[in-house]
């Protein structure tokens, strides 16, 4: 053994669990940060949109939510990935720390989706090709969630996991370009590269929340990994220690 | 700075108040509860697991 620093120490539980406890403390405060600086930014300063009045304001946590939505999904498809090629035991438990938190951020733009819906096109919901697909993205959450769970053995269950997020991965384009793909009620993006069609505010708002959200995922499927650590570990020395120790 | 006129103001939301704060209360309410079932999950598994190591130390001094 090297006392070299080596970034492969971190894949093993008995290290990471410690770590990510240490560091869920700064993620909820700067997830705070942000979210109060977006909050202020985005519902006390930005001006009225001349379209849609104040009820543009949905903005600041639907574009959020429903970019988390989609990137969390990449993340639990790339630990998947991962796990499948390298045998890997933390990438499974990463992809199931993440589902629950993505499978609410995709709920969240749903409903903000359909609450924004109402008074802009006059429906709450309606069987577009943007709406449909991120549904579908729920469905993929929940449907991970519940094949993982009716599979006993944590191997077994992590490989079928993992094949069904690398399956489903194909809707997240479908998500992401169905508004230039189809012809939609959904608008555009709201963000781009070359020009931003929103106020200097309003994106910084939008910007801030999003960073904001994600500092929030982050956090929450730290803390999620860690319970997952201590159920799969269980027959291991540092959790026996652990548990006896009656660590909280 | 401060877009608003008024509180009330604030609260009406040009007359969108129903369905930005249904969104907002939502999206808080969810990101309050999240958290709050994660750490109840996390005692319940540490007393489940403490109490499976006791049975087995037991087993194991019989």
């Amino acid at each position: 053994m090297t006392d070299r620093f080596n970034l492969y120490r971190f894949s093993s539980p008995a290290t990471f669990y410690p770590l990510a406890g240490a560091m869920i403390p700064y993620f909820v405060a700067v997830s705070a940060l942000f979210g109060i600086a977006g909050l202020w930014l985005g519902m006390l300063v930005a001006p009225t949109d001349f379209q849609q009045g104040e009820g543009y304001r949905i903005i600041f946590i639907h574009v959020p939510a429903s970019w988390m939505s989609m990137f969390i999904y990449l993340v639990m498809a790339f630990w998947a990935a991962i796990g499948l090629a390298f045998n890997t035991r933390l990438s499974g438990m990463m992809a199931q720390a993440l589902a629950p938190t993505g499978a609410l951020m995709a709920f969240l733009s749903l409903w903000t989706g359909a609450l924004w819906g109402k008074p802009m096109w006059g429906a709450w919901w309606v069987w577009d090709a943007r709406l449909t697909s991120e549904l579908i993205l729920l469905f993929l959450y929940i449907g991970y969630m519940a094949l993982t769970a009716a599979i006993d053995d944590v191997r077994r269950a992590d490989k079928a996991g993992g094949l069904l997020l690398l399956v489903g991965v194909v809707n997240i384009p479908i998500i992401y370009f169905s508004v230039k793909w189809w012809n939609t009620l959904h608008q555009g993006s709201s963000v781009n590269l070359a020009k931003s069609s929103m106020a200097t505010t309003m994106l910084w708002g939008m910007l801030l929340m999003a960073m904001c959200f994600w500092m929030y995922s982050i956090a929450m499927a730290l803390m999620r990994v860690r319970t997952i650590m201590l159920e799969r570990e269980r027959h291991t020395d540092w959790v026996k220690k652990l548990i006896a120790g009656d660590e909280k | 700075m401060i877009h608003w006129a008024s509180f009330s103001d604030f609260l009406a939301m040009g007359g969108y108040g129903l369905y930005v704060w249904g969104s907002f209360g939502v999206t808080a309410f969810v990101m309050a509860i999240e958290p709050i079932t994660i750490r109840r999950n996390r005692s319940a598994t540490i007393i489940r697991l403490q109490r499976q190591l006791r049975a087995e130390t037991r087993n194991a001094a019989q």
